[in-house]
């Protein structure tokens, strides 16, 4: 049940079933989320300066946005002056069959990547499996759910579903001469020593991209473990893949996405690693890629961004502190999804990217609660996006620009809500109604077993409350 | 969002926006608000002709039946005084959704105008007419859970807790995640009812650990949740809207 999915409406229900039974699944869910959701409320110890920083993030992000195409157009004249070759992909095949035309005409044979959540979006691995490359994850996390054919359950912390054990028995399986070993330290220890290996035989590495800084044509990428720059600095040939919102206007601007977006992901006040990459190796230089390749990745973002209110969501900068505070992200876990953005984030994404009809019913995990627009490093409105997308789900509305719109119209709900406003906009058939129920409280129909299930019956009052305040004023007259 | 304008002069009429859950299943709560709001002077106008805010069918993506809704309250409710509502999530929909729900229609600049004079219960009892109480009950431990609307749409969290703390014999206490929502949601709790029920049963574990004589809410859907759940597992924690335990606590009598 691991595996993303382009209809993640298919079986959801089944996928919800299935996590909310794994006792042990939400048990290290909510242990990890506990932790990072403590980690960064100590990163934030001021509620106005974060309010601040907030605003600030957002205006950034929206500045960027409202410029878009002219600086992608920037973005793509600085790097070229770089030495940094860029390539437009439309699609998610595009995006493919440009990264592997790449690697075929450097004769790559050992590709590592680092983490990279654009890459997942493609289904990048797949594809280069299927040209008969083999691309090794060097992310900790990312390796150990690429060796289990899993695939990440949080777009920062991938292999957050799985126990010190599972992943001792499988290290101590599919590694050569590993004994089991449920020590940290020395688990980490194995797989750093496969990685070592492989980053120092690779030819090509690939790796995401945090944020593009038109202005200079440099590529931020953030990580921990290091793999990033090694990802970026030992193979001949580095190929970056970013969506295409990724870019912002000036170098000026990177402080205070820098001081957001560490501390809302892992709860850092900065990460370990910060790669600024401005280039392939220059002549006077001993290391360094030969060459450095960017690939800016559309995939449904331009219709994302034709909307004005839905483009709020191309504002995100993939920190993930949405599904961290999101209740029902941390009881199902990210797999139940079936997508590779999961939480609240990926139910406005990828309704988006695949349409209504197939990723609609992804909106209906979520409470409303605001838990995740409440955290929002670069405050996307992610209530209000979820409860647009089930409004588009639901429009007979042609000119809907959300693809897919209208297909989770149900004839009965649709008739529910019209009853429902028949009696709501006429007080005195509402009275009458309130009268019948308050006064047959004893016979009314039972509700839905779904909430009858595990809550006792709803009883109605044995007056209603504006019957209450009519005998009142009859009183007092 | 409203202002609180302690010097401008003093407020004499507010109209009472029920909510359609108060009205079918927590009169008392209603009442208790009309009395806590009168005993301060106050002139509470109850226009009969209410029913629902529209939330049901706006948060299920139904927006033209809840726009209906909606236009029959910013009609009703137009005399220019204070719109005082008993339930964050209800006070929520007219405060941040009523603007935007009708921004294209003619009732644009009404809507804009009762959003900016809605206010929840006890954020007006609090902050506007920060009322003085006397304790007049025995000594109790209530544990308060803060609807998510009231918490983080509203942000009145505090106002409900500082008015719970002037009573003195009043122990009060907020479960572990106070901040995680009960798993109510509306049609969220039928359509995911799963996912709802884990949430619930959760929340009712926290409720239940920290030993609280009762538990108390100013949103009655989640009182609706937790309460049904914990009286489907026989717990023993009696449930009451916010309203009216402070009425009775402060000398009011039982409506």
């Amino acid at each position: 049940m691991s595996g993303f999915t382009n209809h993640p409406d298919q079986d959801f229900g089944v996928r919800i079933h299935d996590a909310l039974g794994d006792a042990e699944l939400r048990e290290s869910f909510h242990g990890a989320m506990t932790f990072l959701r403590d980690r960064r409320r100590a990163q934030f110890p001021d509620p106005e300066a974060l309010e601040t920083l907030r605003d600030s993030g957002a205006a950034i992000r929206d500045r960027a946005l409202a410029q878009l195409p002219d600086l992608l157009e920037q973005l793509e004249d600085r790097c070229r002056h770089n030495g940094i070759q860029v390539h437009w992909a439309e699609t998610a095949e595009d995006a493919n069959r440009i990264i592997t035309g790449l690697i075929r005409a450097v004769n790559g044979k050992r590709i590592v990547k680092g983490k990279s959540m654009a890459t997942e979006e493609i289904g990048l691995n797949t594809a280069l499996e299927a040209a008969g490359f083999t691309c090794l994850e060097s992310d900790m996390g990312e390796y150990i759910v690429q060796q289990a054919h899993e695939t990440p359950s949080h777009i920062i912390m991938p292999a957050i579903h799985r126990n010190k054990a599972s992943i001792a028995r499988q290290f101590a399986e599919q590694i050569p001469d590993t004994p089991y070993t449920e020590d940290v330290d020395e688990l980490i220890g194995t797989g750093r020593r496969v990685l070592r290996r492989a980053f120092a035989e690779a030819d090509v590495g690939i790796s995401g991209v945090n944020f593009a800084v038109a202005e200079t044509g440099t590529l931020c990428l953030v990580e921990n473990e290091g793999n990033g720059r090694m990802s970026t600095t030992v193979p001949d040939t580095h190929i970056a893949v970013m969506g295409l919102e990724k870019v912002i206007e000036k170098l000026a601007d990177l402080p205070d996405l820098m001081r957001l977006l560490p501390k809302s992901a892992t709860g850092q006040a900065i990460t370990t690693y910060v790669n600024m990459i401005s280039g392939p190796r220059r002549d006077d230089e001993s290391d360094g890629p030969r060459q450095v390749h960017l690939v800016l990745l559309d995939n449904g973002r331009s219709r994302i961004y034709a909307d004005r209110q839905l483009r709020a969501t191309l504002r995100c900068i993939r920190c993930g502190a949405c599904m961290n505070h999101c209740p029902v992200y941390e009881r199902l876990g990210g797999h139940a999804y079936g997508t590779v953005y999961p939480g609240p984030i990926g139910q406005v994404v990828m309704p988006q990217l695949f349409g209504l009809d197939h990723a609609g019913k992804l909106t209906q995990a979520c409470s409303l609660n605001g838990a995740c627009g409440e955290v929002c490093p670069v405050r996307i409105p992610l209530p209000d996006l979820i409860r647009r997308l089930r409004h588009e789900g639901v429009s007979t509305d042609p000119a809907s620009p959300v693809r897919g719109h209208g297909r989770q119209r149900r004839f009965s709900e649709a008739l529910i809500w019209r009853v429902w406003c028949f009696i709501h906009t006429r007080p005195p058939l509402y009275r009458l109604v309130t009268r019948v129920a308050t006064r047959a409280r004893h016979w009314l129909p039972p509700l839905p077993r779904a909430w009858t299930r595990h809550r006792a019956p709803l009883q109605p009052a044995d007056r209603s409350f504006q019957e209450m305040m009519r005998h009142r004023e009859d009183r007092r007259s | 969002m409203p202002g609180y304008c302690m010097n401008s002069p003093a407020i004499q009429r507010v109209y009472l926006f029920g909510t359609c859950l108060i009205d079918v299943f927590h009169p008392a709560a209603g009442l208790a608000s009309v009395q806590l709001l009168e005993r301060e002077g106050i002139e509470v106008v109850f226009p009969e002709e209410q029913t629902c805010c529209g939330q049901p069918p706006y948060n299920s993506g139904y927006d033209e039946e809840a726009r209906a809704v909606a236009r029959q309250v910013v009609r009703r409710f137009s005399e220019s005084i204070p719109v005082i509502v008993p339930s964050g999530s209800c006070a929520g929909m007219l405060r941040q959704h009523y603007p935007s729900l009708l921004a294209d229609g003619p009732l644009a600049d009404a809507a804009r105008d009762l959003a900016a004079r809605t206010y929840e219960l006890h954020e007006f009892l609090h902050r506007v007419l920060q009322v003085r109480w006397q304790d007049h009950g025995d000594p109790v431990k209530i544990v308060m859970h803060t609807s998510c609307s009231a918490r983080r749409e509203m942000g009145v969290r505090e106002d409900g807790l500082a008015l719970l703390r002037q009573l003195e014999g009043v122990e009060v206490c907020e479960p572990e995640s106070a901040e995680t929502c009960c798993g109510f949601g509306g049609t969220f709790a039928v359509k995911m009812s799963e996912i709802s029920a884990a949430m619930a049963t959760d929340k009712c574990r926290a409720v239940q650990a920290t030993g609280a004589d009762q538990l108390l809410s100013s949103d009655c859907g989640c009182l609706l949740n937790i309460d049904g759940m914990l009286r489907k597992q026989g717990a023993h924690l009696p449930a009451e809207h916010l309203a009216e335990f402070l009425w009775k606590r402060t000398g009011g009598d039982t409506p």
